[in-house]
C-alpha cells in the first residue's frame, strides 16, 4: 500500500479496539516468567555449549601473542575462537568497529576471544586463562582536547547536514540587543537495559539460525551474513522477546556473532551472553557532546539569532551525535546556523541510544531557553509559546503536519501550577528543602519507514498476524494486535501476533520511535488486503463491504468471518510504503515537560518531586502502553540529569564504571510522581493510522526541565550533566 | 571464577585452625561480596570454609549492659531489632541505609565488616591495582577518583571502606570478638580492626591468618540522639559519597564516624571536643591532613556541611 496523500477516514477511525487503554496481550507471559528469552531458548536447542567472551584488556594497539594452552587444557573446553583461527570475516554496515578484533585493538574491552565449554562456569574459568600480551599504541580519549580536531562529519542520512545556515547570524547575533553564549557537556551514556546482549547459535549445514535479543531483524540479517561472508538467506534470526534494548539492540554485536563463530567451532549449537562488566565498553553508547549555543532576542522576547554547535567523537569511520539538530525545527528566528563537528576518539564506538541527536540537544537548548527567558525577565513558558513557528523555520513554505508545543506547554503549565512557581532562583524553602520548578519543551521527529506484514485468517475466525516486526518491552504486541482486530472487525483476543522472526515479512523494526505508527501501517496494509481476498472468497464486493463484530456484512447479509476460509486458510501478504508526505510536510511530535524538583540545602542532593509530560503525537493507538513508555523515558531522563555518566579514563582510554553498581540509574525511591497527559490529536498525513511515536518524545527536554527546576532552586547554573552535588555545593548558600 | 573446594565448619576453632593451614582459604557466610568479586576473578580462594552453620546467629545482653551480636546475624534482623532500634537506633538507621533489602537478608554482621572496597579499578582485572596485586599501581590515583577517599589513603591506594553498618558501630565503640587458629579468643576494638593502606594497601585488618570473627559487642547504651545521615548521587542502593554517624547528647557533646572518605570507618576522637563550637571545628579536626584528588575534594566541603546539618537536626 502506497500511502502518498494524507488519510481520509479508515476502518482505524472506528476506534473501538484502537486507541483503548489495554493490557500487554504477551503480558502474563512475562509477568510469569514464560517468555522465552534469547538467552533461555531451551525450547528450541537441547544441549547448547556455553561461549565466554574475553574483552580486551587495552583501548588501543596490538595483540602481540595469545597463549591459550591453559585455557584449551582447562575442564570441559570444547573450541576457542579467535581472529587468528576464525577465518576471514566482514563488517556489517551498521558497526563501526569489528565485532572480533585482533591482532588489531580497536577500543577496550572489545571481543578478542570466545571461550566454549560444556557449562558456563567451565567457559568462564577457562576464559580467565587465556593470557594476552599487548603492545599499546597511544589514542585520543578526552573528547575535550580533541574537540579542536573535529572535523565536519559526511552529509546525508540521518544525522543531516554538517552546517546549516539562514540569514544572518552573526550579524543579527552581534546586535541582538540580548543574547546569551553558553557551551554545555553532557556525558557518554549507557543503554543499561535489563537483558544483556544474548544468543544462541545453531548451524544445519550451511544454514545458521540465531536466537537473538534484537531491535532491528532486517539489517542485522543483513549484517549477520555481511560479517560472516555467507548468503543472506542462508541466515535467519528469531527474537520474539527483547528485555530493553534503548538503541543498544539496534546492531548485530558480538554475542551473535561469536555464537555464531563458536557453533561452527565446536560442531554444535553455542550460547553467549555479555557479561554486565563487558557491555558498557564492548557495545555502544550514546557519546558525549559539548554544545556551543547562541541565542540573540529582541527586547520583546523574540528570537532574532539562534545558533547551535555541536562537537562529539567516535572511532574512525564511526558518526556523530547530532544534537544540534532539534535547533532548526523547535524555535522561530530569522537569523539561524547549526554545525556539526566529529573528531576522532579511540573510545569504545558511539551510535544511537534512545532519542540519539534530541536527548542531548534538548539537554543544552532547553536550558538555554530557560537563561535567554531569564535575561529578558519572561516567563519561560511564554518565551517559548512567543516563539513558536508552525512552519518549518529554514523553509517557511514547509509546514508541519501537526503541531501543538503551545498547546502542550498552556495545559501543562495549568495543570502543574506553574502559575506557583517564584521566578526569583533559590526562593522557596521546605524545611530543609530548596525548591524548583523547571519546564522543557520536547520535539522529536516521526520517520518514516516502510513497513511489511503477512495476515492469515482460519475458519474459526482467528487472524494470525506475521512481521519481523520487533517488541522490545513497548507494547508491540498490543498494538498489532489492536490494529489486525480494529480492521478485520474481530474482538483483540482472536488475533495472534508473531513476531521478531526473520523468515517473516520486514518491518520497519524498532528503533527511533519509528516503530508503532510503522509497524501497525504496515499490519493495516496487509489487513486491508485480507478484506478483499475475504469479500472475494464470499462472492461480496469489496466496496461495500463492512467487517465487524466477527461479521462481514454486505446489505442484508453477515456472514462470519471465518466462513470465509472454510475452504483453506486465507493469507495476504502487503506492506505500507511511503510517498514524499514527510519532505512536504515537517512531522514532528511535541511534549511540555514539567518538573518539581528539591535541593537540600546542606548536602546539595537533588530529589525530584513531580512531573508532568503533555504529549502530543497524533492518534494514540493505546493509551496505558504509550504511558508506560512515556514515563520510562522520563525516568530516564531523571537519569540523564542527575546521575548517569560513563566516567572516562582519559588515560588508559576505557569507561572505568562499568557495571550496574558502578553506573548509577533511577531507582524508585528517585521517581516519586509522575503525570502524562496526551493531547487529542490524529495525524492523517502520517499514515493511515493518524498515528506518530512516543517511546523516544518522552525523553525529549526531560533533562533540562530538571536542571531549569534545580536552578529555580538553587540559583546555581550547572552547565555540565549530570547535575550531581559536586557541581554546585559550593556555591550553594552558607548554611546558618 | 576458578574452581575451588568446599567445606562446612563445625566449630569456630575448627574453622579458624583449618583457613590457616589451608593455603588460599576464605571464610563464606552470606557471599554477597565475595562471590560477586570470585566470578570477576577479583577473589581466587582455592577453598571456602562455610562458617554459616557455627550458630553465632543471636543478639544476646552482655553482663554490662550492652548487647553481643553473633557474627551470623543478617543485617536485617540486626536492623529490626527492637533492643537495637531502640538503645542504638545509630546501629538500626546505619543498616538500613545501605545495599537492599535481598543483600541484607543474606548479608552477615561479620562480613559486612569484611567487605572489600568498592573502587572500580579494584573491580577490574586489566587495571593496576595495589590492593588486588600488590605492587602493580594504583589506577585510580590520576584516574576516576570521584568516588574514593580522601583521608588515611596513601601513594599505593586511596579505596574506601564501603560499610555503611561499620560507621555506626565505630561511633558506637564496639568491640570485635574473634577466635584464633590455637583457639584462643581476643577482642579487638573497631577502631583497630581495619588497617590504613600506607605501603600495604592488600592487608586490611588486624585479623591474623586464619582468625574468625565471632561476635561484635556494643557497650551499654549511652543514650542521646542518633543520626545516621548518607549522602549520595541516587535516593538508594548507592554507597555513600559521604555518611555521617552521630551520638549527640543534649549538651551539645556526642560523637561522630564518617564513611565515604577512608579506608576505614572515620572517626577522630580528639574532634569531637569541638561539637559544642560546631560543624566547622569538627570537620576541621576530622579531616586534618586529607589529601582529596582533584575529583574528590568536594567531599571535605560536604562533610562538613552535611555533620552541620546534623547537628541542627539533633538540636531541633
Amino acid at each position: 500500500m502506497k500511502f502518498d496523500t494524507p488519510a481520509t477516514t479508515n476502518p482505524i477511525d472506528r476506534l473501538k479496539v484502537v486507541g483503548k487503554a489495554t493490557d500487554r496481550i504477551e503480558g502474563p507471559l512475562k509477568t510469569t516468567g514464560t517468555a522465552p528469552y534469547a538467552y533461555e531458548r531451551h525450547d528450541a536447542v537441547a544441549d547448547p555449549a556455553y561461549g565466554y567472551i574475553v574483552g580486551a584488556g587495552i583501548a588501543k594497539g596490538r595483540i602481540v601473542s595469545m597463549d591459550l594452552a591453559a585455557a584449551r587444557a582447562a575442564p570441559g573446553v570444547i573450541a576457542i575462537v579467535t581472529a587468528a583461527n576464525a577465518g576471514k570475516l566482514g563488517k556489517g554496515k551498521f558497526n563501526t568497529a569489528k565485532l572480533l578484533g585482533g591482532p588489531e585493538v580497536d577500543h577496550y574491552h572489545q571481543a578478542i576471544a570466545l571461550v566454549v565449554a560444556g557449562t558456563f562456569e567451565q567457559a568462564r574459568a577457562a576464559a580467565a586463562l587465556v593470557h594476552v600480551h599487548y603492545a599499546r599504541t597511544r589514542g585520543n580519549f578526552d573528547l575535550a582536547a580533541a574537540k579542536s580536531s573535529a572535523q565536519p562529519p559526511k552529509a546525508g542520512g540521518i544525522g543531516g547536514k554538517p552546517d546549516t545556515a539562514v540569514g544572518d547570524f552573526a550579524g543579527a547575533f552581534a546586535q541582538a540587543p540580548v543574547s546569551l553564549d553558553a557551551t554545555y557537556t553532557t556525558p557518554v551514556h549507557s543503554h543499561a537495559m535489563m537483558e544483556p546482549h544474548a544468543s544462541i547459535a545453531s548451524w544445519n549445514g550451511d544454514q545458521l539460525t540465531i536466537y537473538t535479543s534484537n531491535q532491528m531483524i532486517n539489517w542485522s540479517k543483513g549484517d549477520v551474513a555481511a560479517t560472516l561472508g555467507i548468503p543472506a538467506e542462508k541466515v535467519r534470526l528469531i527474537s520474539p522477546y527483547i528485555g530493553g534494548g534503548f538503541g543498544g539492540k539496534l546492531f548485530v554485536r558480538a554475542d551473535a556473532i561469536m555464537a555464531a563463530l563458536g557453533a561452527k567451532a565446536a560442531g554444535r549449537p553455542v550460547k553467549v551472553t555479555l557479561q554486565r562488566p563487558l557491555m558498557f565498553n564492548n557495545t555502544t553508547h550514546r557519546p558525549a557532546t559539548i554544545q556551543r549555543i547562541r541565542i540573540g532576542a529582541g527586547q520583546d522576547g523574540r528570537i532574532t539569532a539562534i545558533g547551535h554547535e555541536g562537537w562529539s567523537g567516535d572511532l574512525p569511520g564511526g558518526g556523530p551525535e547530532t544534537a544540534v539538530n532539534q535547533t532548526r525545527l523547535l524555535y522561530a528566528g530569522p537569523n539561524r546556523m547549526t554545525a556539526t563537528r566529529l573528531a576522532v576518539l579511540d573510545l569504545p564506538e558511539g551510535n544511537a541510544m534512545r532519542a540519539p541527536g534530541e536527548a542531548p540537544g534538548l539537554m543544552a537548548l532547553e536550558i538555554a531557553i530557560d537563561e535567554m527567558a531569564e535575561k529578558l525577565g519572561m516567563d519561560p513558558v511564554r518565551f517559548r509559546i512567543l516563539n513558536d513557528t508552525q512552519v518549518d523555520p529554514e523553509q517557511p513554505s514547509r509546514e508541519f503536519s501537526q503541531r501543538q508545543l503551545v498547546e502542550c506547554l498552556r495545559l501543562g503549565a495549568e495543570r502543574f501550577g506553574w502559575d506557583k512557581r517564584v521566578a526569583k532562583p533559590g526562593s522557596v524553602r521546605d524545611g530543609r528543602w530548596l525548591i524548583g520548578m523547571g519546564v522543557a519543551a520536547g520535539i522529536r521527529n516521526n520517520l518514516l519507514m516502510k513497513s511489511a506484514a503477512r495476515v492469515r485468517l482460519d475458519s474459526h475466525g482467528i487472524v494470525t498476524v506475521e512481521t519481523d516486526m520487533t517488541d522490545i518491552g513497548t507494547g508491540t504486541y498490543t498494538i498489532i494486535a489492536q490494529t489486525a482486530a480494529e480492521t478485520m472487525g474481530l474482538p483483540l483476543d482472536s488475533v495472534i501476533v508473531k513476531l521478531g522472526d526473520s523468515s517473516f515479512p520486514a518491518s520497519a523494526g524498532s528503533g527511533g520511535q519509528w516503530g508503532a505508527n510503522n509497524s501497525t501501517a504496515g499490519v493495516y496494509a496487509a489487513c486491508m488486503t485480507l478484506r478483499d481476498k475475504v469479500a472475494q472468497a464470499l462472492g461480496l464486493n469489496a466496496a461495500d463491504v463492512d467487517f465487524a463484530d466477527g461479521q462481514v456484512r454486505s446489505g442484508n447479509r453477515s456472514i462470519a468471518l471465518g466462513d470465509a476460509a472454510r475452504s483453506g486458510e486465507l493469507v495476504a501478504e502487503d506492506g505500507i510504503e511511503y510517498g514524499d508526505l514527510d519532505k512536504t510536510y515537517q512531522q514532528s511530535t511535541f511534549a511540555g515537560h514539567f518538573v518539581e524538583a528539591a535541593v537540600d540545602a546542606a548536602t546539595g542532593e537533588i530529589r525530584i518531586r513531580r512531573m508532568l509530560a503533555v504529549c502530543a503525537a497524533g492518534r494514540i493507538l493505546n493509551p496505558k502502553a504509550a504511558r508506560s513508555q512515556v514515563i520510562g523515558a522520563m525516568t530516564m531522563g531523571v537519569g540523564a540529569a542527575l546521575m548517569e555518566e560513563l566516567a572516562v579514563d582519559t588515560r588508559f582510554g576505557f569507561f572505568v564504571n562499568h557495571d550496574l553498581a558502578g553506573y548509577e540509574v533511577p531507582v524508585h525511591a528517585d521517581i516519586p510522581h509522575q503525570e502524562v497527559i496526551f493531547l487529542d490529536e490524529e495525524d492523517p498525513i502520517s499514515s493511515p493510522m493518524k498515528a506518530k511515536g512516543v517511546g523516544e518524545l518522552g525523553l525529549c527536554g526531560v533533562g533540562a526541565a530538571v536542571a531549569n527546576a534545580v536552578y529555580n532552586a538553587t540559583g546555581v547554573r550547572v552547565r555540565d550533566y549530570p547535575i550531581t552535588l559536586d557541581k554546585h555545593l559550593g556555591r550553594l548558600p552558607t548554611l546558618t | 571464577m576458578r574452581p575451588f573446594t568446599y567445606e562446612r565448619a563445625a566449630t569456630a576453632k575448627d574453622a579458624a585452625a583449618r583457613a590457616a593451614r589451608t593455603p588460599g582459604a576464605k571464610f563464606i557466610a552470606g557471599g554477597t561480596n565475595l562471590l560477586d568479586l570470585m566470578k570477576i576473578e577479583v577473589e581466587t580462594p582455592a577453598h571456602l570454609i562455610d562458617v554459616n552453620g557455627l550458630g553465632f546467629d543471636r543478639i544476646e545482653p552482655t553482663a554490662d549492659g550492652g548487647l553481643r551480636i553473633g557474627a551470623l546475624v543478617r543485617n536485617t534482623d540486626l536492623a529490626a531489632d527492637m533492643r537495637v532500634r531502640r538503645d542504638y537506633a545509630l546501629l538500626s538507621r546505619a543498616l538500613v541505609a545501605g545495599a537492599s533489602g535481598q543483600l541484607r537478608n543474606k548479608a552477615t554482621t561479620a562480613g559486612n565488616l569484611l567487605q572489600r572496597t568498592r573502587c572500580p579499578y579494584f573491580y577490574d582485572t586489566n587495571q593496576p591495582c595495589n590492593k588486588r596485586k600488590p605492587g602493580s599501581g594504583c589506577a585510580a590515583i590520576g584516574g576516576f577518583s570521584r568516588p574514593l577517599g580522601v583521608i588515611g589513603v596513601s601513594e599505593e591506594c586511596i579505596a574506601t571502606h564501603p560499610s555503611d553498618m561499620a560507621i555506626a558501630m565505630r561511633a558506637l565503640d564496639a568491640t570485635v570478638e574473634t577466635v584464633k587458629p590455637d583457639g584462643t579468643a581476643r577482642s579487638v576494638p573497631i577502631a583497630d580492626l581495619h588497617r590504613l593502606p600506607g605501603t600495604t594497601p592488600q592487608i586490611e585488618t588486624a585479623l591474623d591468618d586464619g582468625e574468625l570473627i565471632t561476635a561484635v559487642t556494643l557497650p551499654k547504651p549511652i543514650g542521646g540522639t542518633h543520626i545516621y545521615h548518607k549522602v549520595r548521587d541516587r535516593a538508594s542502593y548507592a554507597f555513600a559519597l559521604v555518611s555521617i554517624g552521630a551520638i549527640i547528647q543534649k549538651d551539645g557533646s556526642g560523637r561522630v564516624a564518617v564513611g565515604g572518605i577512608a579506608p576505614k570507618p572515620w572517626r577522630v576522637e580528639a574532634a569531637e571536643a569541638a561539637m559544642p563550637g560546631g560543624a566547622r571545628a569538627v570537620a576541621d579536626g576530622l579531616l586534618a591532613g586529607a589529601r582529596p584528588t582533584q575529583e574528590n575534594g568536594f567531599k571535605l566541603t560536604l562533610v562538613e556541611r552535611t555533620l552541620g546539618a546534623v547537628m541542627a537536626q539533633a538540636r531541633a
